[in-house]
């Protein structure tokens, strides 16, 4: 009897990724061909200037030709994203923890945390360079950080407080000490939301790192490069780096949407 | 194996004088329960039936110290309900299965075991008896979410037995059944309670869920919450409670003598306005 209750239930779950049909990638590789395609031709056909907008065509050769300086942008960026994405986590989750373990710091943090969403973090940028010195990456991960942190602890607190009754009461039943609570009931309920909170983070983290570059600093990132061939009137390269910044924040949210997707598997999605 | 009150002396439950209160703003508060007397035996099995807001969950709740009375005394072995709580004395299961979704089948029946120190050897064995004892030996790697709604609830009856506790507490834990599923897991609780010998009180809506069951069904009704009747039930000294039990005259009387407790019917004491009882 047991096996065949197993075999009309456990087929009906949906998995996001392996769900996914050939219709579902097929359709969007299309249209992108279809537009690049008559970016190709509107730039020929209408004779359009390179700094105005370069056509494709040119785009890829400056990607191809400059790879290897393209991927050490890439890799420079993405260095100051990864340290800011992991310490603005870190901060992100202690946060929230304390928050949700004492109310008074909740209620005290609020309006700081909402302010502090709404401020332009990248502005933070040039009073950084001063503060740090131009010559290291430091203000580029502090800025990154801090733009990690918000969405990190608003979900990461939304998550800790997810915990169902009939769990809240079992505990209590089992006469659970706090900390056993905490690491059997509460803090696995908050993980997939942490989770999402990285996963918003993680592409913010990209775009902060990739700004705060324009505001100084060394240069060793995307953001430097494409000011750089811009400003020397390169401008199909200015786009390469472009697209090694869109492939770097894709990699971001791949990545963490992966890992997440992973972690919360058994449960309700977040 | 004892299955009867008569067969074992000592107490498992003893409620006396039992109220609940709770208090609203415009001060109509709710009696959800008053002035409730029942003594659970060692190895009884007693179940409470009544409509909606007959405070029959609350009842179980203020034995399982998941509530307070507003007034009188619940002890539990002779202890006060959050003493027996504290030294793990019952085991409990809820309408909702209220699994770990993240914990496989055999860590979640394991999850009582772990929390009190039992080492993790000791653990494995009593999870793999436990999860044979209801049937879901092939399931132990299994989550939660690839099991349907009765086995998840054998999941969590497994775990409110983790610690073979001398008395189990269900709040009806059959509730979001499927008639069929309900039946086949009634007569699953019946052997599980005949092995193990633990006293149950059992809450439910379901008249014949109640008569199947108990040695003893204690018939409650609402506003307040107060019990007007208990019926002694059962297949008698050399009936079994299985598949003909369902089919005795026996069986039929009970349902019918609980059915007009419930109703008001001749008979039964003067109850004014109760509605909503399920007769399934």
């Amino acid at each position: 009897m047991s096996s065949m209750e197993a075999g009309t239930t456990a087929t009906l779950r949906v998995r996001p990724l392996s769900d996914s049909r050939v219709t579902t990638l097929v359709a969007p590789a299309l249209f992108g061909v279809l537009v690049i395609g008559a970016w190709q031709l509107a730039v020929q056909v209408f004779d359009i200037d390179p700094f105005i907008v370069p056509s494709p065509r040119a785009i890829y050769d400056a990607l191809v030709d400059s790879r290897a300086s393209v991927w050490e942008g890439m890799r420079g960026t993405g260095r100051n994203a990864l340290y800011g994405l992991l310490i603005g986590a870190v901060i992100g989750i202690l946060a929230a923890l304390v928050a949700n373990a004492v109310p008074v710091i909740d209620q005290m943090a609020a309006p700081i945390v909402a302010a502090l969403s709404v401020v332009p973090i990248v502005a933070l940028a040039p009073a950084l360079y001063t503060m740090f010195g131009a010559a290291a990456n430091t203000a580029r991960v502090i800025v990154a950080a801090i733009t990690v942190i918000i969405p990190v602890y608003f979900n990461t607190l939304r998550g800790l407080r997810q915990v169902r009754v009939v769990h809240r009461e079992l505990m209590h039943v089992y006469a659970a000490s706090p900390v056993q609570i905490a690491r059997t009931v509460t803090l696995p309920t908050a993980v997939p939301y942490v989770f999402t909170g990285l996963r918003i983070a993680s592409s913010l983290a990209v775009i902060a790192a990739l700004i705060a570059e324009y505001f100084g600093g060394p240069v060793d990132g995307l953001g430097k490069a494409i000011t750089t061939a811009a400003a020397s009137s390169n401008y199909p390269l200015a786009w390469a780096y472009v697209i090694g910044a869109i492939l770097l924040g894709l990699a971001f949210y791949v990545v963490t949407l992966l890992v997440e997707l992973r972690v919360a598997r058994h449960q309700p999605g977040t | 194996m004892i299955s009867s009150s008569t067969t074992e002396s000592g107490t498992a439950v003893e409620v006396a004088g039992l109220s609940r209160v709770f208090p609203r703003r415009r001060g109509d508060d709710v009696r959800a329960l008053e002035d409730v007397q029942l003594t659970v035996s060692q190895g009884e099995f007693v179940s409470l039936i009544g409509p909606s807001g007959c405070g029959k969950s609350t009842l179980l709740r203020i034995i399982a110290d998941l509530d307070a009375p507003t007034a009188g005394s619940v002890t539990v072995f002779g202890k006060s309900a959050q003493q027996a709580r504290l030294d793990q004395d019952y085991g409990i299961a809820f309408q909702q299965a209220g699994l770990l979704p993240w914990r496989s089948v055999a860590d979640n029946v394991a999850l009582p075991l772990e929390l009190h120190g039992t080492g993790s050897r000791a653990r494995k064995d009593r999870v793999a008896e436990l999860l044979e004892l209801v049937g879901l030996g092939d399931f132990a790697r299994a989550y939660p979410d690839e099991l349907s709604g009765g086995m998840q609830q054998r999941v969590a009856i497994a775990r409110a037995l983790a610690e073979s506790p001398r008395l189990l507490l269900m709040d009806e834990p059959f509730g979001a059944l499927d008639e069929i599923t309900r039946e086949r897991m009634q007569g699953e609780l019946v052997r599980i309670c005949a092995e193990t010998g633990a006293a149950v009180v059992f809450v439910t809506h379901s008249i014949p869920e109640a008569v199947f069951l108990s040695d003893r069904v204690v018939v409650m009704t609402p506003r307040p919450g107060r019990i007007i009747d208990i019926v002694d039930s059962g297949p008698g000294d050399d009936g079994r409670r299985d598949d003909d039990f369902r089919d005795a005259a026996g069986f039929f009387h009970t349902v019918a003598r609980v059915r007009e407790l419930l109703h008001g019917g001749p008979g039964a004491h003067a109850v004014a306005a109760i509605r909503g009882v399920e007769n399934r």
